[in-house]
């Protein structure tokens, strides 16, 4: 097996431990996204999704600047924008995006000052490429701890409200009138995703994190008819698509131009809509044949 | 038709759902729940409702009562306040005025006494939701938590879903349903739960006359077996007709309830409209004329409703 594989796995790949933590830390971000990504796509709020993006781009910079660890960047930032947008009134469909993009213009215009100063300073060379494109070969203790806790909220949040969002996006009169809090439930869902995005911008980085979001949940929901199904799915692809980037990008030191290596978020990206297009060769059956009632399912 | 009566009510894990929000609607009655028919009684009683739209009057001292195991239409054209007057009754749409009573008292969130469908409701064929899944959230998509596997639940789905004649399409996703099924899967949401009132908007609006003609007889159906106080919203009465028991009509933000015989007279609705319009019965349909609207060969579809403009 070992030897079969070395072509794979360039020597040394197991041994890093920087590529060990990568592939933990890689693995948590991607099974947290799923979850909120499909409901985000469910939702039909990928335009928000991708603001926080933005708005993490804004918190990361902004971090360098204080000196400050930028995953506090990434998730205060995008804690903050969660309040905006909600103030702003996210809730009602027709402000919906505009909430959004007046949050999403002033998160770019604030991170291309940030970015311009972390630029310019001498003392923090390579944020903008850090907050940008991700440090996941670079993850210190703290900030994988930081992570994991950040996972844990993320669970914390989807797990409870999980039913009532489902109903709020069946139909949110529906779901009021059962009783649920419809806006409270949208509000705790933006801040999960405002995490989830926190925590994608740490791994392949702020701008390409709405494609860990979006990316396997959309690919899921091609594949799968119960949300259950599409989350796990949505898991494996974020997951798959993550590990086999961080192998790629380890092999690439190998490759032209020799001893660079390439970023890992360009493959996890492009992974992914690789996965997403073989995804639509498969659509699931509009219509099975008849079956006969009583088969027991589970949602 | 193979749900009767308060069902399975040896099973634990689900018995408390349908036990409990009929034992409170019908507390105090004399009526032994056993029964397969219960006598009919109250279930909601809305008195003088006022609502405003800045300052517009849409709904003006609306009172009327719904009563178990009847079909009420609620019928009136197009911005009549029907949607309104239906969320109202939800809790959703603040009244200026008036008052909303349920049997049983105060609305229990947690175990809900009514059911909903909406206006237009056409889903997303992208939703992941199978149509078993649809159903169950209408059991518990208000709790906290995941769902966990439990085989009463699923019982519980099916029998429903055979109720409304769904079973065939239980696995499919929802949004690729066709209209008439993606109702009759709805109705199978509102009913699970067992309330004593289920609200529907505009259910026809999307059907061809054939699936209309299938769901009003299922709506008849689920008024009588589950003894549920039916109200169905359109602005279209004769596909409601054979199976109507009563109606509220409403035009001009007020509203005259009764029997159709009642109701659907030519002073009655002239008076309702203000202006005079004529009720011409015709082959069993019922056609509500505006004295300018008799034109020759106007259409019977929709003639029985003035126009907006007036
Ligand atoms: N939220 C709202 N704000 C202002 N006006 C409304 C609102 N909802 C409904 N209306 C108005 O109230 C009237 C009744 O609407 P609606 O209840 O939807 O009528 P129907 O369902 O009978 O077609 C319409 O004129 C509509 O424009
Ligand atoms: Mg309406």
């Amino acid at each position: 097996m070992g030897t079969f594989l070395a072509p794979v796995f360039e020597p040394g790949f197991f041994d890093s431990s920087a590529v060990n933590v990568a592939l933990v830390v890689g693995a948590v971000v991607a099974m947290v996204s799923a979850p909120v990504g499909v409901f985000t796509v469910i939702r039909g709020q990928s335009f928000a999704g991708h603001a926080f993006s933005d708005v993490s781009t804004t918190g990361g910079s902004g971090a360098f600047l204080v000196g400050v660890n930028p995953i506090w960047g990434f998730v205060v930032m995008g804690l903050a924008a969660t309040s905006a947008m909600e103030m702003i009134g996210v809730q009602r469909a027709r402000s919906r995006d505009v909430a959004t993009g007046i949050v999403l213009g002033g998160a770019l215009g604030l991170s291309a000052l940030f970015l311009y100063l972390d630029a310019t300073s001498s003392s923090t060379t390579g944020a903008s490429i850090t907050v940008l494109f991700g440090s996941i070969f670079v993850i210190d203790h703290s900030t994988a701890v930081i992570t994991a806790l950040c996972a844990l909220a993320v669970l914390a949040t989807i797990v409870p409200i999980y039913r009532m969002l489902l109903l709020s996006s069946l139909d949110s009169d529906i779901a009021a009138s059962r009783g649920v809090p419809v806006r409270l439930v949208g509000v705790c869902y933006l801040a999960a995703t405002s995490l989830a995005v926190a925590l994608s911008a740490i791994t392949i980085g702020a701008i390409l994190s709405t494609a860990l979001l979006i990316g396997p949940a959309a690919t899921a929901l091609r594949l799968t008819r119960r949300p259950g199904a599409a989350i796990v799915t949505a898991g494996l692809v974020g997951i798959g698509a993550t590990w086999l980037g961080i192998l790629l990008a380890y092999d690439s030191f190998y490759w032209p131009p020799a001893g660079r290596g390439w970023p890992v978020s360009f493959f996890v990206v492009v992974l992914i809509f690789v996965f997403y297009l073989i995804s639509g060769a498969h659509r699931p059956r509009r219509r099975p044949e008849p079956m006969t009632p009583g088969v027991p399912g589970g949602v | 038709m193979n749900l009767t009566e308060p069902p399975v009510p040896n099973e634990p894990a689900i018995a408390p759902e349908p036990a409990e929000p009929r034992a409170r609607v019908v507390a105090g009655a004399d009526v032994a729940p056993a029964s397969p028919r219960l006598a009919s009684e109250e279930v909601l009683a809305v008195k003088d409702v006022t609502v405003r739209f800045g300052g517009r009057e849409v709904l003006n001292g609306v009172t009327f009562t719904l009563r178990s195991g009847e079909v009420t239409g609620l019928i009136g054209p197009n911005g009549s306040g029907k949607t309104t007057l239906l969320r109202v009754i939800l809790g959703l749409q603040a009244t200026a005025s008036g008052s909303v009573a349920l049997a049983g008292g105060a609305r229990d969130r947690r175990h809900p006494v009514i059911g909903y469908v909406p206006q237009k409701f056409l889903l997303d064929p992208d939703l992941p939701l199978r149509a078993r899944d649809v159903v169950a959230l209408g059991l518990d998509g208000h709790r906290i938590g995941v769902p966990l596997p439990s085989k009463q639940r699923e019982r519980r789905v099916d029998e429903v879903l055979l109720a409304v004649g769904a079973e065939s399409v239980a696995r499919s996703r929802v949004g690729t349903l066709s209209g008439g099924e993606q109702q009759r899967v709805l109705i199978a949401h509102a009913i699970i739960s067992r309330p004593k009132l289920l609200l529907l908007d505009e259910p026809l609006a999307n059907l061809d006359i054939g699936s209309a003609h299938e769901v009003v007889s299922l709506l008849a159906t689920v008024a009588r077996e589950f003894d549920i106080a039916v109200f169905i919203s359109a602005h279209e009465m004769n596909t409601l007709l054979p199976v109507m028991d009563r109606v509220v009509y409403i035009a001009n933000g007020s509203a005259v309830s009764g029997t159709t015989d009642e109701v659907i007279r030519g002073e009655v609705l002239s008076a309702l409209y203000g202006q005079h319009v004529d009720v011409v019965r015709l082959h069993g349909r019922v056609l509500v004329l505006p004295v300018t609207g008799v034109t020759a060969g106007g259409s019977t579809h929709d003639v029985n409703v003035l126009p907006e403009a007036n």
